[in-house]
C-alpha cells in the first residue's frame, strides 16, 4: 500500500471479498523524505502514515518491508544504466516486474500469503483451465495494463486487481470516502518516485558523466553541440540549442542518440514516425499465444507507452540463428507509424482488451528516413 | 485472547491504578487551586507524591512528576547539561552509554548538534554491560570538562542491567553529577534513588501498571537543573504545567503495588523466563540468547537473535498465530533497522536484523510461554524461508525468463 487512494479501496474490496489481507507498505529508499510536496514523492513518512491509517480503518495489520537494496540494485541502477547507454526506460515497470510481483511476492508466498493485491487499474481473467490473461481495466483513462506487460503467467497466477471493473477513478475516491478512508482526496502521484522535484535530467546529471558533444542532422553534419548526450530523449524538441535554423524552416526533433559517439541526431518532425520495431527480452503475460510458437505473424495492436494510444500492427517472433530462446526477437511492423520510439521504452502488444506480451525496444525504424 | 510478550513496550494497568484512575477522572479540581476542590486534588497528588517517592527510595520533594519517560529523560539530560554549563562554561563533554533507549540517545545528540555538547559513546561489552574501565578512563581525562554521565539502569532491548552503583561512584569522585533512565528496571527490580547516590533518575507509570502519559524524574534536592517547559512554576518551577491528578494517583497506586510485590513477583516471572529461555532453545537450538544471563538481565526479558530471518517477518507469523512480540528496537516511519543496541554489543547488522524480545510481566502465565512454544518452531521455520527471499528471485519473471528461454 503506497499511501494513496487506489491501493487503500483495493485492500478494503480485498478484505470485504472475505480474504485474509495484511498492508504491506514499501520501504524503497533508506533516506525517507519529511512530508510530500504536493503530488511528487513516494516513501514519505507522510505515505507511510496514510497506509498505516487505512489499514487500521480496515482493522488489518500492517507492515513495512524494507526493499531499498533491491530496489536501488534493479530499479534506480537500471534506470541510470539505460539512460547512460542512450536508451529511455520505464522504472515503473522495473518495479512491478522485479519489486512488487517478485521480491515483495516471492517474501509473501514464503510467509503463507497467496497473492499480492494492488490498486493497479488492470484485470486478471482465468479460463476453465485456470490459466491466466491480463486485461485492461474498464476505464480505458486510467488502464495501467502497459505497466503490468511485464507480469509473467507465473506472476498473474499470484495477482490480484480488485479495481478492474471501476468505471472511474472518482468512484474510487467516493468509495475511499464512505469507507471512511481518509486518504479520499489525496492528489495522485505521476512522476517518478526517486526523482522527488521531478528534474530528471538534472537528476541524471549528477549520476551519469556528461561530456559535451555534436548535434547532427540527418545528413550527419554537425548543427550544434550538446552538453552531454545522455540527458536527451528521441522526440524532444525544447533545449537544443541550435543556432541556424534548418533548411526548411521547420523545428527540429532528437531522432537518435548514439552514445558510443556521444552524438544526437536531429531531424524534422516526420522523420520521428516509426514504421518497425525490434524488441528483445520478450516475456508473454499468461500463455503466448501460438503464433509465437510458430514464428507466424499475427494480427495485434501495439502500445509504447503507458498512456500512449494503441496502433493497429502486425508481429512476429523471430528465432535467433542459433536457436536460442533468448535470443528471440519481436518484429512489430506498424499500419500506422508511432511518433518518438526510443530503444529502450517497452513495446506492449494487445489483442482486444488482452495484453499479449511485450518486449524491450531495441531498434526503430522510420521507413523514410531509411530511404535518405 | 493472544498470548501477549510485549510487556516491556506496555504492561496492563493494574486493578488498584484502575480503581483510583476512575475515581479521580470522575472528579474536578486543579491541584494549584486554593479553593476546597483545589485542596482536595492537591491532597491527591502529594499521597501520590509520597508514594512514588516511598517506592523509589527518595525523598517526597525529589519526586517530579512528568508525562512520562521520555519527558523525565529529556528533562534530565537537557536541564543538567544546561544548568552544568551555566555554571561552567568549559563543561561539555557528556559520557553516555552506547545502548541508551532513544529517549535518551535522541536528546544527546540533539545536544551535540544544537548546544555544542561533545558526546563520547561509552562502549558495552557483548552482554551490554557498560564498560567501567572505559568510564574511568574518560573521567580522568580532564573531568571539568564534563557535564554529566547518563547510563540507563536496564536496557529495554536486551535487559541487561547497568552497574549503575559503581558508575555513580566513579562519576561523584571525579565531581560529575549522573543520570539514569531507570524505566525498563523501575518496579521490576530493587531501585533505590538514595542508595544508588544518582543525581537524577527517569521511571514511567505504564510501564508498571498504571497509565501510559505520566512518569517522573527523582531529582536530588541539592541538584541544578535548568527548566525545559516553562509556565506556571509547578514542580519546584523544575517542571511547569497544570497537574495530571488522576493519571498522577494511579501512577503512584500502580507503584505502590508493583513495589510491594516485587519480591514475590520478580521470582515468579523470572522463573517463567527461565522456561521461555530453555524452550525456545530447545524447539530451535539455533536461536542466540542477547543480553547478560540469570541475575543480570531483567526478570521479565528475554531476547534472541534468530539466523537467517527478518525481526518483522517473526513477529507477523507469531502476531499471526496469537502470539504478540517485538522487534525490541524503535522505527522509523514503520522501517526497520538493525537494533543500535545490538550493533554496540558487537553483533553484525545481518544478525541484528533477526532480533525477537519477549517480555514478561505482571499479567503473564505460564500460558503465554506454552502458546510462543507452540508457534514459534513453525513461525521460525516460514521466517528464514522469507528471509532467503529477495535475494535470487525464484519467481519467474521477464528477465528470467528472457535468460532461462522459458515462455
Amino acid at each position: 500500500m503506497s499511501g494513496g487512494v487506489d491501493s487503500a479501496v483495493a485492500a478494503a474490496r480485498a478484505v470485504e471479498a472475505g480474504h485474509d489481507v495484511v498492508g504491506v507498505h514499501l520501504a524503497l529508499s533508506r533516506m525517507p523524505g519529511t512530508l510530500r510536496t504536493g503530488s511528487r514523492g513516494c516513501c514519505t513518512i507522510e505515505d507511510s502514515r496514510d497506509a498505516w491509517r487505512a489499514c487500521d480503518v480496515l482493522g488489518i495489520p500492517y507492515y513495512v518491508w524494507d526493499f531499498s537494496e533491491r530496489f536501488k540494485e534493479d530499479v534506480v541502477q537500471d534506470f541510470i544504466d539505460e539512460y547512460a547507454a542512450g536508451r529511455t526506460p520505464n522504472p515503473c515497470m522495473r518495479c512491478n516486474e522485479r519489486i512488487k510481483f517478485a521480491a515483495l511476492l516471492e517474501k509473501a508466498l514464503a510467509l503463507g500469503f497467496d497473492a499480492v493485491c494492488t490498486g493497479h487499474y488492470a484485470k486478471v481473467i482465468e479460463d476453465s483451465d485456470g490459466n491466466r490473461e491480463l486485461h485492461r481495466a474498464a476505464d480505458w483513462a486510467k488502464d495501467q495494463s502497459y505497466v503490468l506487460g511485464v507480469l509473467t503467467h507465473e506472476q498473474l497466477k499470484h495477482s490480484m486487481f480488485p479495481l478492474a471493473d471501476t468505471p472511474s477513478k472518482a468512484e474510487v475516491r467516493a468509495e475511499a470516502e464512505r469507507r471512511g478512508l481518509s486518504v479520499a482526496n489525496k492528489p495522485d502521484s505521476h512522476d517518478i518516485c526517486f526523482i522527488p522535484d521531478g528534474d530528471t535530467a538534472g537528476w541524471l546529471a549528477e549520476k551519469i558523466d556528461m561530456a559535451t558533444g555534436d548535434i547532427v542532422d540527418e545528413t550527419g553534419a554537425k548543427v550544434g553541440e550538446h552538453p552531454g548526450a545522455n540527458a536527451f530523449t528521441v522526440g524532444q524538441r525544447r533545449g537544443l540549442k541550435l543556432g541556424r535554423p534548418a533548411a526548411d524552416g521547420k523545428p527540429r526533433f532528437v531522432l537518435e542518440i548514439r552514445p558510443k559517439e556521444n552524438k544526437v541526431v536531429v531531424g524534422p518532425e516526420a522523420l520521428l514516425a516509426i514504421d518497425e520495431i525490434q524488441g528483445i527480452k520478450v516475456s508473454w503475460a499468461g500463455l503466448p499465444i501460438a503464433e509465437v510458437g510458430t514464428g507466424e505473424a499475427f494480427a495485434c495492436h501495439a502500445q509504447v507507452r503507458a498512456h500512449g494510444d494503441p496502433v493497429p500492427a502486425r508481429a512476429w517472433m523471430e528465432q535467433a540463428p542459433d536457436g536460442r530462446t533468448a535470443a528471440a526477437r519481436l518484429m512489430v511492423r506498424l499500419d500506422d507509424p508511432l511518433r518518438g520510439v526510443a530503444p529502450g521504452q517497452t513495446i506492449v502488444l494487445y489483442q482486444g482488451t488482452r495484453v499479449l506480451g511485450q518486449a524491450t525496444i531495441d531498434a526503430a525504424r522510420s521507413l523514410q528516413r531509411a530511404e535518405l | 485472547m493472544p498470548a501477549y510478550l510485549d510487556h516491556a513496550a506496555t504492561t496492563p494497568l493494574s486493578a488498584e491504578a484502575l480503581a483510583v484512575l476512575t475515581r479521580e477522572l470522575s472528579r474536578t479540581g486543579n491541584p494549584s487551586s486554593l479553593h476546597g476542590s483545589g485542596r482536595r486534588a492537591r491532597r491527591a497528588v502529594e499521597d501520590a507524591r509520597e508514594t512514588v517517592a516511598a517506592a523509589a527510595g527518595a525523598h517526597p520533594s525529589e519526586v517530579i512528576f512528568t508525562s512520562g519517560g521520555t519527558e523525565a529523560d529529556n528533562l534530565a539530560v537537557k536541564g543538567l547539561y544546561w544548568s552544568r554549563v551555566a555554571e561552567d562554561p568549559a563543561r561539555r563533554r557528556i559520557l553516555c552509554s552506547a545502548v541508551e533507549h532513544h529517549a535518551v540517545l535522541d536528546t544527546v545528540e540533539w545536544l551535540e548538534r544544537h548546544e555544542g555538547a561533545q558526546v563520547t559513546w561509552l562502549p558495552v561489552d557483548g552482554d551490554g554491560v557498560v564498560d567501567l574501565e572505559a568510564l574511568a578512563a574518560e573521567l580522568a581525562r580532564d573531568p571539568a570538562s564534563i557535564a554529566l554521565v547518563t547510563v540507563m539502569w536496564a536496557n529495554n532491548e536486551v535487559g541487561t542491567i547497568q552497574p549503575v552503583a559503581r558508575i555513580v561512584e566513579l562519576a561523584h569522585a571525579a565531581g560529575v553529577p549522573v543520570h539514569s533512565d531507570a524505566v525498563q528496571a523501575f518496579g521490576s527490580v530493587p531501585v533505590n534513588f538514595k542508595e544508588s547516590g544518582l543525581d537524577a533518575m527517569s521511571v514511567s507509570g505504564h510501564k508498571i501498571g498504571g497509565p501510559v502519559g505520566v512518569g517522573a524524574l527523582l531529582l536530588g534536592r541539592a541538584v541544578k537543573l535548568t527548566p525545559v517547559q516553562h509556565g506556571g512554576g509547578q514542580e519546584r518551577d523544575v517542571r511547569s504545567g497544570t497537574l495530571d491528578t488522576a493519571s498522577i494517583a494511579a501512577f503512584a497506586a500502580a507503584a505502590g503495588a508493583a513495589v510491594s510485590a516485587l519480591p514475590v513477583e520478580s521470582a515468579r516471572i523470572a522463573a517463567l523466563r527461565d522456561l521461555l529461555i530453555q524452550g525456545v532453545q530447545d524447539r530451535v537450538p539455533d536461536a542466540v540468547l542477547r543480553g547478560a544471563p540469570g541475575e543480570g538481565r531483567l526478570p521479565g526479558n528475554a531476547h534472541f537473535t534468530f539466523p537467517g530471518c527478518e525481526g518483522d517477518s517473526l513477529l507477523f507469523l507469531l502476531d499471526l498465530a496469537g502470539v504478540e512480540s517485538s522487534t525490541g528496537s524503535a522505527c522509523t516511519a514503520g522501517v526497520p533497522r538493525p537494533s543500535h543496541v545490538l550493533l554496540a554489543m558487537g553483533l553484525d547488522e545481518e544478525t541484528a536484523r533477526g532480533a525477537q524480545r519477549f517480555t514478561l510481566g505482571h499479567a503473564s502465565t505460564g500460558a503465554d510461554v506454552e502458546a510462543l512454544l507452540a508457534a514459534l518452531p513453525d513461525a521460525y521455520a516460514r521466517a528464514r524461508q522469507a528471509g532467503m527471499a529477495g535475494h535470487e528471485s525464484s519467481i519467474q519473471t521477464a528477465a528470467t525468463a528472457a535468460r532461462h528461454g522459458g515462455f
